[in-house]
C-alpha cells in the first residue's frame, strides 16, 4: 500500500510538471506568433500537396498579419464532409477546397457560403469579371458573372497520343486524328500493328458525355445547363449522344477501344505503352512527362465534323475555393488577401507551370507564352487552345447541377451497362437521364423549402 | 434456489452500473435518438436549414427501385456468405476434430485470417482477382472465361462473397471445433457400437448436438454480411458495378457521406435499427430455449 502511494505520488508530480511545462511552451508560442490563423483545407495529395504547401508558405513570408495554414482533408468527397461537420460544430474553415460537381450543392447552401465577389468587396479589392479567363470562371459564377468561389484547380480533358505506336503502325505521328470520323481508319491500323489497346478514356462521363455536349454546342441540360434555375433537366440522350456512344460501344466490340475504369486508373495502361490514344486531364501531364519512356504528344479532342459549330470549346473540372459563412470580418481581410495574392501572375504562370492546371487570367497565358514555356514544352498549350477557341455559349459555360455527385455515378453506372453489352446506348442514355432527373427534383425540391 | 446478494448501501448499486449506463446513451441512445429525429427531416449539407417532412425520406426510399433491389443484393449476399462459410468451417472443424497429429499448427493456422482487417482482406483479394495481375484472375482467363468484375456484376458478387467469408471462416471454426469437443464421446461410441457408420454417426448424432451452436453462428454471421463487411466492399468494389454489390448498410454510408443527402441516409439508418432489434430478439429467444452452458 505504501508503494503505491509513493508512486501514485510520484506520477502525480511528474504529470504536474508536464503540464506545467506545455502551457509553458503554449504561451511562449502564442507570444512569438499572434498573427491571425487562416484555415485552409484542400484535397491535393502527393506532389500537388507539397505545392500547395508552398503557395501557404509564400503567402505566409510575404507578410505578417495572417498565417494560412494548408491542411489536406483526405479524397475531395473527404474533404467536403469534413468541412461540413466542422461547419455544423462551429469549427468550419475559412476556406474549403470542393470539387466541381459540388458546386451546385455549395450555392444551395447560401448560409454557410460567403460569395467570393462579395468578400473581395468588402475588402477593397476591385473585381473585374473581364480580367479572367471566361471560360474557366464561369463555371463557378452566376449567370450574370459574378463569381462564388475562387477558381483554384482547373483543367481540360485533351488528347494524348503515343507518337512510337503511330510511326509502327505507319501513321504520321504529327497528325493526330482530328475529328471522330478520322478515328476509325487510324484505330484500325493501330489494331493491324498489334496494338491491344488502341484508344481509351479516362473520366468517361466529364470527357465523352459533359465535355462532348460543350464542344459541339449541344445543351447537355436545359436552362442553360442549369445555370438559369434548379428546374434544370437532362438532355445528354440527344441523337447526337446516342451516336457517339454507340461508335465508342462499335469500338470496344472490335477491340479498337479498352474499357478502363471510371477514373484515371487507366493512365498506367498510357504510361505503359500499352495505349495507344489516350484521353485524359491536362493536368496529367506531369505523370506522363515523367513515366512516359516513349514519344508522345497532346492535341485537342477530337469533334464530329459534320455537327455544325463545334468545335465550341471544352469546359473545365477540377475544383475551387470556398469561404465559409460565419467567421470574423479581420479573418475575411486575411482570405482577401490570400486570393488577391494567388490571383497575381507570377503565381498563375507558377502554378500552371508546374502542375498543368490552367491559368485564370489571359495576362498569365501570356506571360507563360513570353517565356517560352509552350515552345519549349510542346503541346503544353493545347488545353487553354482548347478553353478559349470561341467565347462560351450557354452550352459550354460548364454545369450547375445538384446532386451532381450521384448523376455522375449514374451515369457511370449506365455506360458500363453499355459497355458490358447489358443495354443499347439508347436505353442507357434514356435511364440515364431519367434516373438523373430524378435526383434534379429532389434537389429542386430542397432548395424550394428555403 | 437462487441465491440473492444484498447491498448494505442502497445507492451502491447505482454508482457501479453507471458507467454501463452512461456508455450505452452516449453510445448508443443519443446517436440511434439522432438518427430518428434525422430520418423525418431534410436539410442542406451544412445543416444551416432544416425542415420537418414526416414521412418523406421514407416514401422515396420505398418508391426507389435501388433502395428494393439492396435488399435483395443483402438478402443474396448474406445467405451465400452464411451458408459457404458455415458449411466449409463445418467441414473443416469435422476434419481437424479427428486430426491425431498437428492439430495446433492446424488449427493456428485456419484461424489466422481473423485477425485481418476487413479492408486488407479486401485488398487482397482484389488483387488476386485483378484481371492483368491477378493469379486466380489468370487462371480464370486461360479457363476461357471472361473475367472482369469491374463489369460484371455476378462476377462482382463473388469475389466480395469469396473475401467476406475467407474472413469470417476462422470465427466460424473455432465455435464449430468448441462445439464437436464437448459432444460426450460415450454418444457416439455407442451409435457406433449400434452399427452406424461415421456419416451416419455424424448426421444423426453430432449435428442435431451441435444445432444451438450452429444457431448462434448463423445470426452472428447474419450481423456480420449485414453490418462489418464495409470494408471489404468499400475496397474491392465500392458497390459497383451498376449497384450490384451495394449491401444497405454501403447504401447508408453512400447516400450520407459520398451524396451529403443526411435525410435518406438518416432512414435507411432507422429501417437497419429495426433490423437489427429483429435480429436481437430472435437471437435471444432462440438461445434462451435451446443453449445450456
Amino acid at each position: 500500500m505504501k508503494s503505491t502511494g509513493k508512486l501514485a505520488r510520484t506520477a502525480l508530480a511528474l504529470l504536474a510538471g508536464t503540464a506545467v511545462a506545455i502551457s509553458a511552451s503554449g504561451a511562449w508560442a502564442q507570444a512569438k506568433d499572434n498573427r491571425i490563423e487562416l484555415q485552409w483545407w484542400h484535397a491535393m495529395t502527393g506532389a500537388l500537396n507539397e505545392r500547395v504547401n508552398e503557395i501557404a508558405e509564400g503567402f505566409n513570408k510575404g507578410q505578417d498579419k495572417y498565417k494560412v495554414v494548408a491542411v489536406n482533408k483526405g479524397s475531395y468527397p473527404e474533404t467536403l464532409t469534413a468541412a461540413m461537420a466542422a461547419f455544423r460544430a462551429g469549427k468550419g474553415p475559412h476556406i474549403v477546397q470542393v470539387f466541381e460537381v459540388g458546386t451546385g450543392t455549395m450555392m444551395a447552401s447560401r448560409a454557410a457560403i460567403k460569395p467570393v465577389h462579395e468578400l473581395m468587396a468588402q475588402n477593397g479589392y476591385k473585381f473585374d469579371p473581364g480580367s479572367y479567363i471566361s471560360a474557366v470562371t464561369g463555371y463557378y459564377s452566376t449567370a450574370d458573372g459574378k463569381m462564388l468561389s475562387y477558381p483554384f484547380n482547373s483543367s481540360t480533358p485533351v488528347m494524348y497520343y503515343n507518337k512510337d505506336a503511330f510511326e509502327k503502325a505507319g501513321l504520321d505521328p504529327n497528325k493526330p486524328p482530328k475529328t471522330w470520323q478520322e478515328f476509325d481508319p487510324i484505330l484500325k491500323k493501330l489494331k493491324a500493328s498489334g496494338s491491344t489497346c488502341p484508344f481509351q478514356s479516362n473520366w468517361q462521363t466529364w470527357v465523352q458525355l459533359e465535355n462532348f455536349s460543350a464542344l459541339h454546342n449541344v445543351p447537355f441540360a436545359s436552362k442553360s445547363n442549369g445555370f438559369d434555375g434548379f428546374d434544370t433537366e437532362l438532355q445528354f440522350n440527344s441523337p447526337l449522344h446516342v451516336r457517339h456512344i454507340t461508335q465508342l460501344q462499335t469500338w470496344m466490340k472490335e477491340g479498337l477501344m479498352v474499357y478502363g475504369g471510371r477514373k484515371n486508373e487507366a493512365n498506367a495502361k498510357f504510361v505503359s505503352g500499352e495505349c495507344a490514344i489516350h484521353m485524359e486531364s491536362s493536368a496529367g501531364y506531369a505523370t506522363f512527362a515523367r513515366g512516359a519512356k516513349f514519344k508522345w504528344g497532346i492535341s485537342m479532342l477530337p469533334y464530329y465534323s459534320d455537327v455544325a459549330g463545334a468545335p465550341q470549346n471544352s469546359i473545365i473540372g477540377g475544383a475551387s475555393l470556398w469561404v465559409l459563412a460565419k467567421h470574423k470580418t479581420e479573418e475575411y481581410k486575411g482570405v482577401a488577401q490570400f486570393f488577391d495574392y494567388l490571383t497575381s501572375t507570377e503565381n498563375q504562370v507558377w502554378w500552371h507551370k508546374v502542375t498543368g492546371y490552367l491559368p485564370i487570367t489571359p495576362m498569365s497565358y501570356e506571360a507563360t507564352k513570353q517565356q517560352g514555356f509552350y515552345a519549349a514544352n510542346p503541346g503544353t498549350d493545347t488545353s487553354v487552345q482548347q478553353m478559349m477557341l470561341k467565347t462560351p455559349t450557354n452550352n459550354s459555360k460548364g454545369l450547375r447541377l445538384g446532386n451532381f455527385v450521384q448523376i455522375r455515378d449514374v451515369m457511370d453506372e449506365e455506360l458500363e451497362a453499355v459497355w458490358s453489352g447489358k443495354k443499347s446506348p439508347k436505353e442507357a442514355l434514356d435511364t440515364a437521364v431519367e434516373r438523373g432527373n430524378r435526383l434534379l427534383r429532389q434537389f429542386e425540391r430542397d432548395a424550394k423549402r428555403s | 434456489m437462487e441465491k440473492r446478494v444484498v447491498f448494505q448501501n442502497r445507492y451502491l448499486p447505482y454508482l457501479l452500473i453507471a458507467p454501463q449506463i452512461a456508455i450505452t446513451i452516449i453510445f448508443f441512445f443519443w446517436p440511434a435518438s439522432q438518427a430518428v429525429v434525422q430520418s423525418v427531416l431534410r436539410e442542406d449539407a451544412f445543416g444551416t436549414r432544416s425542415y420537418f417532412v414526416g414521412l418523406e425520406n421514407f416514401i422515396a426510399l420505398f418508391e426507389d427501385e435501388y433502395y428494393l433491389n439492396s435488399f435483395k443484393i443483402t438478402a443474396l449476399f448474406s445467405t451465400l456468405v452464411t451458408t459457404i462459410g458455415l458449411s466449409l468451417s463445418l467441414l473443416l472443424a469435422v476434419t481437424a476434430d479427428r486430426l491425431v497429429r498437428g492439430t495446433t499448427a492446424y488449427k493456428t493456422l485456419l484461424i489466422w485470417p481473423y485477425a485481418v482487417a476487413p479492408a486488407v482482406a479486401g485488398a487482397l483479394w482484389g488483387f488476386v482477382f485483378l484481371p492483368g495481375p491477378g493469379i486466380f484472375a489468370w487462371l480464370l482467363l486461360q479457363a476461357g472465361v471472361d473475367w472482369n468484375f469491374h463489369l460484371n456484376g455476378d462476377q462482382a458478387m463473388f469475389v466480395v462473397v469469396v473475401a467476406a467469408t475467407w474472413k469470417q471462416i476462422s470465427y466460424n471454426f473455432l465455435f464449430f471445433l468448441a462445439g464437436l469437443q464437448s459432444i460426450p464421446k460415450s454418444l457416439i461410441e455407442a451409435a457406433a457400437i449400434d452399427g452406424a457408420g461415421p456419416i451416419r454417426r455424424f448426421w444423426t448424432v453430432v449435428f442435431p448436438l451441435l444445432s444451438p451452436t450452429l444457431f448462434f453462428l448463423v445470426v452472428v454471421n447474419v450481423v456480420y454480411a449485414f453490418f462489418e463487411t464495409f470494408g471489404v466492399i468499400h475496397s474491392l468494389t465500392r458497390g459497383g458495378p451498376a449497384k450490384s454489390t451495394e449491401i444497405l448498410v454501403y447504401k447508408v454510408w453512400y447516400d450520407g457521406f459520398e451524396a451529403q443527402d443526411l435525410g435518406g441516409s438518416a432512414a435507411q439508418s432507422v429501417i437497419l435499427m429495426v433490423i437489427v432489434i429483429a435480429l436481437t430478439v430472435v437471437q435471444f429467444r432462440y438461445i434462451e430455449r435451446k443453449v445450456h452452458y
